[in-house]
């Protein structure tokens, strides 16, 4: 009974601290751009100041359905970032993660506007871009670590990456799509950047367009989270070292949102599609052979 | 808790003017005047926006697009006039296409003066608009 009653203690603190994480996150990466522009930039809380706004806005939909999809894509992205902060199966949570965004992209086919379809369109050959190399970092985590389940790390006596570096790269080179940066925010984009209106989200107003932002916090913590089980092992130490690697890997993506223009999408696939060939079969082909 | 004061997104409309106060729009952006330390994106989207800024006067072609780009956007909402030209019609008053200004078309909550419109104004002018939209939102409750 106890252990029943502190899970779902345990699954209340990550539903509600992981959003708080991940929009204090994107807070910060609005003062950082910022500053590497040299303006003073808008208060580190506001993306909550934006969410509750749009909260309180009216909402105004072409198709219900949409609302709904866009539901469906946060409750699944939740459960995504409960099942991988419980120590979970990692190829569960990619599954789900998967099936969130599937249903974002329903989303957005389900509202009848040409500049909705182009941004959906772009998200579904971002999700080709990124897919691949999630899914080999899974199978590299399974062949480094002998688990798929996440809480596994804490039992290893080194970590994942000495075994998977090339994959770590690979994998931070496709958080820049996962995160939403240029130069691969084809399908939506933060801040001041745009084109196509707003690709995706331009039919989402309101509660709708504030749960597609808070979909994205998960997905910022989710993404982060991947970093930190290949740094983390059984000593306290790494645990820390992780969590330290996981902001620097984040100051480099806004590093690299700030650098560089955006480009088309054929690049975006073939880009990410070589770098995935290169890293991801390259570190697999060595780990099989030589362990 | 009201939040809309800040964090309100802008929607930027140009019609038939100089250009001079569009200028000064953008130059809003620029590091120098930053408007996004009060929260003010500028979005291009009439969905996500909640003040319309224009900076032009009103001529026969672009009726339906102002009154579109009015009523797309979720309430509440509210209008600026930027510039003489949005005003009254300005220099370009006496054209033969030219109707007059944005008030002709649809309801403009704050005007701002200038021709054309500094920067410091039209910030202004959008931090006046943030009232009009707190009281058109308890409206709106009531
Ligand atoms: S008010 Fe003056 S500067 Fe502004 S658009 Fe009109 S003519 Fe140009």
């Amino acid at each position: 009974m106890n252990t029943v009653l502190f899970v779902i203690i345990k699954i209340l603190i990550i539903v509600i601290a992981a959003p708080i994480v991940g929009g204090l996150l994107s807070g910060v990466d609005r003062k950082l751009s910022a500053k590497m522009q040299r303006r003073k930039g808008p208060p580190i809380l506001q993306p909550f100041y934006d969410v509750i706004k749009l909260f309180q806005k009216e909402t105004t939909t072409v198709n219900n359905f949409t609302r709904f999809y866009v539901a469906i894509s946060l409750f699944f992205t939740i459960f995504t970032v409960v099942l991988f902060c419980l120590g979970m199966d990692l190829l569960l949570c990619v599954f789900s993660f998967t099936l969130a965004c599937m249903f974002f992209v329903i989303a957005g086919y389900s509202s009848y506007s040409p500049f909705s379809f182009i941004g959906t369109e772009r998200e579904l050959i971002q999700i080709m871009c990124y897919e691949p190399m999630i899914l080999i970092a899974a199978f590299g985590y399974y062949e480094a670590a002998g688990t798929f389940s996440i809480g596994g790390v804490f039992g290893l006596s080194s970590p994942v990456i000495l075994k998977l570096p090339l994959i770590f790269i690979g994998l931070t080179y496709i958080l820049t799509i996962k995160l939403r940066k240029s130069p691969f925010d084809l399908s939506m984009s933060h801040h001041g950047h745009q084109e196509i209106v707003k690709g995706i989200t331009t039919e989402l107003t309101g509660s709708s367009l504030a749960m597609v932002e808070i979909t994205h916090w998960y997905e910022t913590i989710f993404s982060l989270g991947f970093v930190y089980i290949f740094f983390a092992y059984n000593t306290t130490a790494s645990k820390i070292i992780a969590a330290v690697i996981c902001l620097v890997v984040y100051f480099l993506e806004i590093l690299i949102d700030n650098t560089f223009a955006r480009v088309k999408w054929q690049s975006a696939l073939k880009y990410s599609w070589i770098i995935t060939l290169i890293t991801g079969a390259l570190n697999l082909l060595y780990f099989n052979f030589f362990h | 808790m009201n939040m809309i004061k800040k964090s309100p997104w802008i929607l930027h409309y140009d019609g038939s003017s100089c250009n001079g106060c569009d200028i000064e729009v953008l130059a809003c952006l620029t590091p120098l005047y930053d408007v996004e330390r009060f929260g003010i994106i500028n979005t291009g989207n009439p969905k996500h926006a909640d003040i319309l800024l224009i900076t032009v006067s009103v001529n026969e072609q672009n009726i339906p697009v102002v009154k579109q780009l009015y009523d797309q956007m979720p309430n509440p909402k509210a209008v600026v006039a930027v510039g003489i030209c949005a005003a009254t019609g300005g220099i370009f008053k006496e054209c033969y296409n030219v109707m007059g200004g944005i008030d002709k078309v649809i309801p403009v909550d704050v005007y701002v003066p200038g021709c054309a419109a500094r920067p410091e104004s039209i910030i202004e002018g959008v931090v006046k608009a943030l009232g009009v939209l707190e009281s058109k939102r308890k409206a709106n409750e009531e």
